[in-house]
This record gives C-alpha cells, sequence and structure tokens, in this order.
C-alpha cells in the first residue's frame, strides 16, 4: 500500500511536472516573435534565388532581399502592381528599345554594412548569366534567368546607374526583374576566400553553400539563425532603406511544415501564430477557436488548357464556350473548398488593369451551355468525349482530383463524356512542357496545369503566342490565332506603362471571348493565424508584407 | 566463428552492389524531369540542355551510374539539386534524427511488446491473452499516421500537454536530452513503436508458449527450479528468433517512416525522402535510398552474427 502511494505520488510528479513545463509561461522577453508555418518541407533556398516557387519567394527571397523592382504590397483591394525598389526609376533607351536605363536607389546598405549600388548589380545580373563570372551558379539559373527570359546582361553607366540589355524589346522587363534578388558580392567573394575546392568552380559552389547559412541581403529582415530542413530564424533590419517597411516584430521563425492537418494542430496547439494553407475541412474548427482565415483572390488561375491541334474536340469555339458556361463555380466554392477560392472569369477579373471589356461573360448559365452544345451537334444521346490529364496533388493544384470529379459531373450535364487521366505531379508538370503531340499526353486533349499570373509573360504570352508551343514553352495545345500573336507583339513593344497595359487588356479579353482555356478558380491562399497576430494585410498577390505585423502580447 | 563472420560480409558486397544499382535505376526510370526543382515548365530549350550538361545528365545511363557509384564509393554521395547541399552530409543528418526517433521508439515498442508477449504466453487463453493479443492485433492494424493525428489531437490541441511537431524548440541541431526537448519526442515515438510492439508481442506469444510446452520446460520444473529460473530458460531458448524480428523492426525503424516524420515534421529519413520524391530530387532520392539500404543490409548482417553467437546451431548450418 505504502509503495502504492509513492507510485501515485511518483506519478502526479511527473505529470504536474510535464504539464507544467508546456503550460508554465517563460520568462518573459521583450523580443516580440511571429512563429510560421510554412507548406513546404524544406527551408526555401536562402542564398538569393529561392526554390519551391513562390512560397520560396515569399518566405526566403523578399524578406531578407530586394529586387531592382518589387510589387506593391500594401493594399486588399486593388491589384498588386510594380513599384521601385533598389532602382528609383528606370527608361527604355529611345534608339535602341533593348537598352534599359536603372538609376539605383543612394544609401542602400547590405546586412554585412557594405554598400549597395551598380556593380552589386552587374555582379548579380553576371551569376545567372554569365558563365565565365567566378559566382555563376548554374543551381540558380533555372528559377532565374526564365523568370526574366530576355534579359542579357548588365553594363556599369556609374556607381548609381547600370544600363540593362534584352535580347529584343520587351516593355515586361521591369516586371521580371522582381524576380532577381540582389546579394550581397562582399559578403560572397569573403567567403569565396576562404573555401576549399579542387578548382574555381568546387570553391565558388563552396562559397555559395556557406553563403546560404550566413546570407546577406538590403531586405527588411536578417538571416539570424539557420537549421536546414527544419527553422529560419529571421530578425528585424533596423537599418532598413525604407523606414516605413522596417518590421514590427523582432524575430520572424520560419518552420517547414508539409502536412496541413500538422500545420493546423501546430497553430491550435500555440506553437505557431501562422500557418500557410490550412486544410479546407479545418477551417470551421480554426475559425470557432477564435483564429482568423485570411484570404484573397490571387494572380492564380486553375484551369483546363485544350488542346487544338487538327482533330481536337475543343477546336470548336462552341464547345469551348459551352464547358465555360456549364460550370457551378460558386458552388464549388461554397461547397467542396469551403470558401478558399474565386470563381475565375479569365486570367485577370474585372478592376485588375489587364482586365479588358470581353464580349463574353463567364458565368454558369446552364441552358446556355447546353444550347451550345446542341448547336456543335451533341445532345442526350451523342456525348461528346473528352480527357483531360491532371495529377493528384502539386503545388498550386489545390484539389486536383475533387475538383476535377466535379467538373466531370457539372459537365455531364452539357452532353460531354469527361476521362480523368491522373499522373504524378511532376511528371503532369514535365509533360506540360512537352504539349499535346507528344505521346506523353497519352491522348488527353486538355490538361490540367494551375499558373501564375503575377507577370504578362506567365500569365498569357507563354500560352496565348503560337511561337510559345513546345518545345519552346508552355502553350501545350498549339494554339495559333494571329490576333493573339499581333496582340502579344503590341503589349511587349509598349513602353509606355499605360499603354502596356492596355495592350494586355485587350489580349486577355481576346483570349476570354475565345474561350481559349476552361477557366475555374482563383486560389485564395488562405493562412490562418493567431488572434495575437496584428497589422496584417492580405494582398492580392502570391506574396505578403511581414513588415506591418506585429504580436500582441 | 569467424570463418561465418567473413562469410556473411563477403554476401553483402553483390547485394550492396544490386542496391545501388536497383535504385540508381528506379529514380531515373521513373517519368518527369530530374531537374524540376530548377528548372520551370517555362525554362527556354537552351537553358534546358546547358543545366542538363551542367548536372551531368546529358550523359549515356552507364556513364553517370558508374560517375555516381565511383563517387559514392569514396564518400561522395553528390549534391541536392533542390538545395545545393551536399547529399552525404544531408542524408547523416536526417538519420541521426531517425536514429534517436528509432530508439526511443525501439525502447517503448520492445519493452511492451515483450511484456505482452511473455503475459500472453504465459496465460494462454486467460483475459490477460486476450487483452495482450488484442493490443498487439490494434498495433499492427490501427494507420500509424491516423494514430498519430488522434495522439496529436489529444495531447497538443485538446490538452496542449505536447507538441505537435518538430524536434526540439531550437531543431534537432540543439538536441538535449532534458524535458524541454525529450517531449518532442513523445507522440511521435509512440505512434512509430506500435507496429514493433504488435509484432513483437505476437512473436514472443508464439514463442513462450511454443517453449513452454516442450518437455524440457516440465524437466526443469520437476528438478524443483524456481519459476523465475525457469522464466530464464525460456527467455533464452526464445531471444534469437525475437532478436531477429527486433533487429528487423529496427531496421524498418531505422529506415524512416514517410508518414509519422511528415505528420510529426520530424527531420529524418522519412521527410527527406519525402522532399525529395516531391522536388524529383534524384541525387538526394539516390543517395538517401542507398545510405538506408545499406543500414538495413549492415543491420541485418549483426543481427545474423548476433543470432550465430548466441545459438551455435546457426552457425553450423
Amino acid at each position: 500500500m505504502r509503495h502504492l502511494h509513492s507510485f501515485s505520488r511518483t506519478a502526479v510528479l511527473l505529470a504536474l511536472t510535464a504539464v507544467g513545463s508546456v503550460a508554465v509561461p517563460q520568462i518573459a522577453s521583450s523580443e516580440t516573435v511571429l512563429r510560421i508555418g510554412m507548406t513546404a518541407a524544406d527551408i526555401p533556398r536562402t542564398l538569393g534565388q529561392p526554390d519551391q516557387g513562390f512560397e520560396g519567394n515569399r518566405f526566403t527571397g523578399l524578406t531578407m532581399y530586394d529586387g531592382l523592382t518589387m510589387w506593391d504590397l500594401s493594399s486588399a483591394t486593388k491589384a498588386s502592381v510594380v513599384i521601385p525598389g533598389l532602382a528609383t526609376e528606370w527608361k527604355v533607351e529611345d534608339a535602341d528599345k533593348t537598352k534599359w536605363i536603372f538609376k539605383l536607389r543612394p544609401g542602400v546598405t547590405f546586412h554585412d554594412g557594405t554598400p549597395f549600388n551598380a556593380d552589386a548589380v552587374v555582379w548579380n545580373v553576371d551569376k545567372v548569366l554569365n558563365k565565365e563570372a567566378v559566382q555563376f551558379d548554374a543551381s540558380q539559373v533555372g528559377v532565374t534567368a526564365s523568370r526574366m527570359p530576355t534579359l542579357v546582361s548588365a553594363k556599369k553607366i556609374d556607381d548609381m546607374t547600370v544600363e540593362l540589355t534584352a535580347k529584343e524589346p520587351d516593355s515586361f522587363l521591369p516586371i521580371n526583374l522582381t524576380n532577381l534578388f540582389i546579394v550581397s558580392p562582399s559578403k560572397w567573394q569573403a567567403l569565396y576566400e576562404k573555401a576549399e575546392g579542387a578548382d574555381a568552380k568546387a570553391r565558388s559552389q563552396a562559397a555559395w553553400a556557406a553563403f546560404a547559412k550566413d546570407a546577406a541581403g538590403t531586405g527588411p529582415w536578417k538571416m539570424a539563425k539557420f537549421t536546414p530542413r527544419e527553422r529560419l530564424e529571421l530578425v528585424k533590419n533596423d537599418n532598413y532603406w525604407d523606414k516605413a517597411r522596417v518590421p514590427k516584430t523582432d524575430r520572424m521563425v520560419l518552420l517547414p511544415m508539409p502536412e496541413a492537418n500538422a500545420r493546423t494542430a501546430a497553430l491550435l496547439s500555440g506553437q505557431v501564430d501562422w500557418i500557410e494553407a490550412p486544410a479546407p475541412d479545418a477551417v470551421k474548427e480554426i475559425t470557432a477557436r477564435g483564429f482568423k482565415i485570411e484570404k484573397n483572390e490571387q494572380p492564380h488561375v486553375w484551369p483546363w488548357q485544350f488542346s487544338r491541334i487538327e482533330g481536337s474536340p475543343w477546336n470548336d469555339i462552341r464547345v469551348r464556350r459551352a464547358a465555360n458556361l456549364c460550370i457551378d463555380r460558386e458552388g464549388l466554392r461554397d461547397g467542396l473548398l469551403a470558401g478558399l477560392m474565386v470563381p475565375a472569369t479569365g486570367t485577370f477579373e474585372p478592376g485588375h488593369p489587364w482586365r479588358g471589356n470581353p464580349s463574353f461573360q463567364i458565368k454558369y448559365d446552364l441552358p446556355a451551355a447546353q444550347k451550345l452544345m446542341k448547336e456543335a451537334g451533341f445532345g442526350p444521346d451523342k456525348k461528346l468525349s473528352v480527357k483531360v490529364q491532371t495529377s493528384a496533388s502539386g503545388s498550386g493544384q489545390m484539389l486536383p482530383l475533387p475538383m476535377n470529379e466535379y467538373l466531370q459531373q457539372a459537365l455531364a450535364e452539357c452532353y460531354f463524356d469527361v476521362k480523368l487521366d491522373v499522373i504524378e505531379w511532376n511528371t503532369l508538370f514535365t509533360n506540360w512542357r512537352r504539349g499535346v503531340k507528344d505521346p506523353s499526353a497519352n491522348g488527353s486533349n486538355a490538361t490540367n496545369v494551375t499558373y501564375a499570373a503575377m507577370d504578362p509573360f506567365f500569365a498569357l504570352v507563354r500560352f496565348l503566342q503560337s511561337s510559345m508551343a513546345p518545345p519552346v514553352s508552355n502553350n501545350w495545345g498549339y494554339i495559333n490565332n494571329p490576333k493573339f500573336d499581333e496582340l502579344v507583339k503590341k503589349a511587349r513593344t509598349s513602353f509606355d506603362a499605360a499603354e502596356r497595359d492596355k495592350a494586355l487588356a485587350e489580349l486577355n479579353a481576346a483570349s476570354i471571348d475565345d474561350a481559349a482555356f476552361l477557366y475555374v478558380a482563383h486560389d485564395v491562399g488562405p493562412r490562418a493565424m493567431s488572434p495575437k497576430v496584428k497589422g496584417f494585410v492580405q494582398p492580392k498577390s502570391w506574396f505578403v508584407d511581414f513588415s506591418p505585423v506585429s504580436m500582441a502580447p | 566463428m569467424l570463418v561465418y563472420i567473413a562469410r556473411r560480409i563477403v554476401y553483402v558486397i553483390p547485394i550492396v552492389l544490386s542496391v545501388a544499382l536497383v535504385c540508381f535505376l528506379l529514380v531515373h526510370i521513373t517519368p518527369g524531369d530530374p531537374l524540376v526543382a530548377v528548372l520551370p515548365a517555362d525554362a527556354s530549350q537552351e537553358l534546358a540542355a546547358q543545366l542538363r550538361a551542367a548536372y551531368g545528365f546529358d550523359r549515356p545511363l552507364p556513364v553517370q551510374f558508374g560517375l555516381w557509384l565511383w563517387k559514392a564509393l569514396h564518400g561522395d554521395l553528390g549534391t541536392s539539386i533542390a538545395t545545393g547541399r551536399p547529399v552525404l552530409s544531408e542524408v547523416l543528418r536526417a538519420v541521426g534524427n531517425t536514429v534517436t526517433l528509432a530508439i526511443a521508439a525501439a525502447i517503448i515498442g520492445f519493452s511492451l511488446g515483450l511484456m505482452f508477449g511473455l503475459l500472453a504466453g504465459y496465460f494462454r487463453d486467460s483475459w490477460i491473452d486476450k487483452v495482450s493479443t488484442s493490443i498487439a492485433i490494434a498495433g499492427v492494424s490501427v494507420p500509424h499516421y491516423w494514430l498519430g493525428m488522434v495522439l496529436v489531437i489529444i495531447f497538443s490541441v485538446q490538452l496542449n500537454w505536447l507538441p505537435a511537431v518538430g524536434a526540439g524548440p531550437g531543431g534537432s541541431g540543439q538536441w538535449g536530452w532534458d524535458w524541454a526537448h525529450l517531449k518532442y519526442l513523445v507522440l511521435p515515438a509512440i505512434t512509430t513503436s506500435v507496429i514493433p510492439m504488435g509484432i513483437v508481442t505476437r512473436t514472443v506469444r508464439a514463442l513462450t508458449g511454443d517453449i513452454l510446452s516442450q518437455d524440457f520446460v516440465e524437466a526443469l520444473r520437476a528438478k524443483g527450479l524456481r519459476e523465475t529460473q525457469v522464466f530464464r530458460h525460456v527467455l533464452k531458448n526464445a531471444a534469437p528468433t525475437a532478436l531477429a524480428v527486433m533487429g528487423l523492426q529496427l531496421g524498418y525503424m531505422l529506415g524512416g517512416s514517410i508518414l509519422i516524420e511528415t505528420v510529426f515534421s520530424w527531420p529524418g529519413s522519412g521527410l527527406l525522402l519525402n522532399s525529395a520524391i516531391f522536388q524529383r530530387d534524384l541525387p538526394l532520392l539516390q543517395g538517401t535510398i542507398l545510405v538506408l539500404a545499406l543500414f538495413f543490409v549492415f543491420l541485418n548482417l549483426v543481427v545474423d552474427i548476433a543470432q550465430a553467437a548466441i545459438d551455435p546451431r546457426i552457425k553450423r548450418a
């Protein structure tokens, strides 16, 4: 009995110790900390050009680094537009439209205290475009050069001026440059001097690996502690050049949490203050416990991209329009996706400078859709067989399988017989580049790969311009429409921003009128956060500004 | 004994080479672009060709395999495409975390498995046997990622006693053997332990029942040995098989569980594999699989040798 007593007492003491260690707050610190659970399975690369798509840019790009141009992330209602960053102004040369002059921002210093100047810009362009440069890094080329496809080189004019050269006249270049993050050449050089390796290339790689652990940019956040695959701690940069954007939180801790339920549990148990992409079925539970869900329409499109080669069932515009009118997008939003989407009526929605005035209005209109299909020769006794290639998961794909099954049922009411060809995400992504004529399409006449629509090239040009057909770019279905080609050319060569936007709006409107894609949804970038998180603005962007975020005690 | 050990080591060499070849071929025959992590789908053909050459993917497969194997034999598993970090250091860090988790899970799983197995074996067909067997069946039947989530909901979300995810307050890089760190290990370790616990319970139960029905046990009891002494003999006879089963289970656990490590964001080899698969990071995938396969092969070797040391009949066979 005495043994039992002592056992019980020990058990109670142990239990109290365990509970106490969790429940008792640690000694209060004056430092404010924001802890974020990311969807990534690893910390995106920290060396300046992040991997893992735009989540990488969001967390390890825009935090520690700046570009010559950057996105305005201050408004939740207006479309996010490009504003000056490390460059204060830029213009294309009148005599040669491939040459751009960028005036640089004076008085900016890197986190290591060295000054930002034209040499730094040239050095950073060379890191991804000049194979002869010692700092050239193949691993950074793909995610950078592909996002600024026309940039060729940079040349110093004076300490605060650079000349950038494009391979052809391209008014999109300033927008593309939001993807080039400027790192400290001095910091890298110091690491290169210390690096070991058989040759210059090996030393360069070693220097980049060392730089990734001890990075220096000009951004509002500085690297403080980095444990690969586990956590990245950033601290505020008090000397940031834009005083209005000096972070209001002292420290930000980024934690990879690839599993949605794990992220949700971490938030609900107070282990983190903010999670990206909560599981849709957990939204009610999250809000019921007093946490906030922040979301906004993102420049993201969940489409079906049609085959337009000879014999494709999608070559008939009545069929393409019927499919677009046959989907109850509001039903999809309110049911399957628990409100976490915005119905897509084109690549850009009303209010966006690149929307335009399409005459064809994409909406749910079942009678009109059925009428169009009957006109095209189909009906209840004569279904049109179509096949779409999709994935079971994937970056930006939202809930691809259930969503496609929803479309399958919806389109059946408009006399479509939809077959799904479900493959692994990376394979689908690779096939996207190969196009519908490649055997990898497996007889599909549509593909379901989501895309980011922040930049005109990625939102419109690579899909609609005939010369972008495989293997050049992502015109998977071989769209060949002279009107699109003409409008692309017009947009690319309109160097006045307003003129360029007008041309892009025309192009977008033309693509909607042509029902170029089956436009289904825009993601809303949902994130859930503790009520302690204050001051956050969710812009209409893939990116967010962490600077105004503060933590209530 | 030394001849036996030498023979077993020689047998391992073709197995290791076969494993290397299979893991190389497996990751290369899967569809999709090996550079998907660093080469967006909209990259130009020139850029794609340039990167393929930079990473050596433009060479014939036999050449790629030869180079990879040669470097691997020299301790260089290449560089991760996605992170640019050396694969070996990535794998070793992850394996270290998985070993921590596996050891904790093994202690829990084997202790409980042994206890339940012996109880069930000794008290055949009693309620003790039924309870122990039910626990064992539940252990091997319940999807462990689901159990992990249930444990998280109860102990993290509802009771707020234990962390839901992670490997310590400062990450595994600052691991310490105190409660502040160990509490991160509790839920993933319990979740990982249920399958070995179930398997060990069933194995030990069957062994114990079988040994107890043998004549020598009756003889020992007839000699007047105390039950604790008889128990020691039973344990000694059950040990080789139980050890083999435990070794195999430890091998599985050392391989890391993609599901458990993903559910708990535990930065072990399972989570590393998950990341490598989703990013199609071939060097990382090849390196991780190879290291884990070698682990498994050598663990089997150690178990075989240990078994032979305990039971001389194996050595003679």
